[in-house]
């Protein structure tokens, strides 16, 4: 048996993880910078959008189809990121925005990539005549396109947050839902509000190329909520060291599968690797879920005492075992809990164990934010904004990303329900407190960045 | 060398080997090993092959392998062997 090198379990394991737990690469993303595409027209920086990006990531789904071949691992979704859109469009007026994000539709349609992001802008300190045009123009862009995704950075540990901005998405979040009423608000899905955000996150609603990324890039977000709820399932009831060696370990093989599939997409691209985002991306199928992970810790539903801990040290596990595995981590890598998006939270959320007030507190620790979180339809604008400022604070004290999606659905109350369809799922609409924070949000301004000592 | 391994999973039966080695030899894939044990309750065959010569295309060699194990009642897969290496050698 000299030439085969590895045993029978080994290979099982592999064929085991994809079968019957879900293991998949979630996204191979191509960032692509525009900085190159500045124009002095609206259809010149069209133009130049539409022949660069499809050009550039011509054969994405074909090196991907070859991958996934070859190696036996499904690749559930192509994307592009580009460079922030404000930041080429200063010459554009600003009635014109929607044009751009129409041309990213069609890029999206013309690669047969499900989303594109980086219709966005950074405005954390202040906003450019062309952030402030790419704000006023969101709700219709989103409404009138598919595939583009949009995240506008409001806040960072290093600027402070920009409640002026932050009271602006309150309102155009209300508007991006006003829009589309009659597909249950679906625009606000493809919205995130973050604070810190990054640079080579390969995730959406939130992806897009950073400025300090070179002239493209190939970035790859693994999942694997089932594998691990499997390993933790296995180790049965060990004390906390076992039972973050078994994470670790498996996050450890997840990391190393997502990397060869990237490595070997970016060399047939002929585009550099960048990063692969350790994140634990959970999907609608049972069993794809990181509720049911926590569950299995022993967290009675999630929602309950004790998942901010759960979720703390899991994140922290698969962390650990995903840096052995690879040189280059990045992106977000963080707790996704999408709530639309994970059946064990969607069920918790129905029952009321799981409140916005408990996802907040997960996001102190390493969920990367409130997402996927259906609100009434009547909340007020500036009741969203505070929201927004609330995580935003979370991500700012504590040098970490969050982000906001909620989706305060048109005529909905708490109580309904709310269908996305495909991988955006279901949600019940959550409660949102009652008293009004008008009085704060209309105060305008900044609050200034934190102190970095004394951070006790 | 671009080494690739074929796993089977099914009841044993007469003929299965036979029949995917036959599948691999009209395409002029090298078998360069093979084991057979049952792990996990499954009855469990495994091949180290050499796709280096393929007369096909890994895709159309994926499909070949998988109708000939319909037809004898078990299931076949393909991957190549960086997968196995990436996952379980540090």
């Amino acid at each position: 048996m000299k030439n085969l090198r590895y045993s029978g379990e080994e290979i099982l394991d592999t064929i085991q993880m994809v079968r019957a737990e879900q293991l998949d690469i979630r996204t191979i993303t191509v960032g692509i910078s525009l900085l190159d595409c500045a124009s002095n027209t609206t259809e010149g920086l069209c133009a130049r959008i539409y022949d660069k990006v499809t050009g550039t990531a011509r054969d994405l789904r074909k090196v991907g189809l070859e991958i996934e071949q070859e190696f036996g691992i499904p690749i559930v979704n192509y994307r592009v990121s580009v460079t922030p859109v404000s930041l080429v469009a200063g010459r554009v007026p600003s009635e014109d925005f929607v044009k751009i994000a129409q041309t990213l539709d069609r890029c999206a349609d013309t690669l047969g990539v499900d989303f594109i992001g980086g219709f966005s802008a950074h405005v954390e300190k202040g906003m450019t005549p062309a952030d402030a045009a790419l704000i006023e123009a969101l709700p219709e862009a989103l409404a009138a396109t598919k595939r583009v995704c949009s995240s506008i950075n409001i806040g960072s540990t290093r600027a402070g947050l920009n409640m002026d901005a932050i009271a602006q998405m309150g309102r155009a979040i209300k508007q991006a839902a006003k829009l589309t009423a009659d597909q249950s608000s679906i625009a606000c899905a493809k919205l995130v509000v973050f604070c810190n955000a990054v640079e080579d996150n390969p995730f959406m609603a939130g992806a897009f190329h950073g400025v300090s990324e070179g002239d493209a890039v190939v970035h790859v977000g693994v999942s694997g909520p089932g594998v691990v709820l499997k390993a933790v399932k296995a180790a049965g009831d060990v004390d906390f060291g076992q039972l973050t060696a078994a994470i670790r370990s498996t996050a450890f093989k997840i990391t190393r599968a997502g990397e060869l599939v990237g490595r070997t997409a970016a060399g047939r691209l002929g585009i550099p690797f960048g990063i692969i985002d350790l994140s634990l991306a959970p999907t609608p199928a049972e069993g794809d879920s990181v509720a049911r992970i926590l569950e299995e810790i022993g967290v009675g539903q999630v929602g309950g005492h004790g998942s901010t801990a759960a979720l703390a040290l899991l994140n922290d596990a698969v962390k650990k075992g995903g840096a052995m595995a690879s040189s280059y981590v990045g992106g977000l890598s963080g707790a996704f809990i999408p709530v639309s998006e994970d059946i064990g939270m969607i069920e918790a959320a129905e029952k009321g164990v799981l409140t916005i007030d408990k996802l907040e507190a997960m996001t102190a620790v390493c969920s990367v934010g409130l997402d996927m979180i259906v609100i009434p339809g009547d909340t007020p604008a500036e009741t969203i904004s505070a929201i927004i400022a609330d995580e935003a604070a979370i991500g700012m004290i504590n040098r970490k990303t969050t982000a906001v999606r909620v989706i305060p659905a048109e005529g909905k109350k708490v109580g309904d329900s709310v269908d996305f369809g495909g991988l955006l799922g279901r949600a019940p609409v959550m409660a949102v407190h009652q008293a009004s924070p008008a009085r704060m949000i209309s105060r305008g301004g900044r609050i200034p960045s934190p102190l970095q000592a004394l951070i006790n | 060398m671009s080494r690739a391994i074929v796993t089977i999973i099914g009841s044993d039966r007469v003929g299965i080997i036979a029949g995917i080695a036959n599948v691999l030899s009209d395409i002029n894939v090298n078998i360069l090993d093979i084991s057979q044990s049952v792990i996990r309750e499954y009855f469990t065959m495994i091949m180290m092959v050499d796709v280096s010569a393929a007369s096909v295309s890994f895709e159309a060699l994926r499909k070949a392998l998988s109708d000939k194990g319909e037809q004898l009642g078990v299931k076949v897969e393909i991957q190549r062997e960086e997968i196995f290496q990436a996952m379980h050698r540090i």
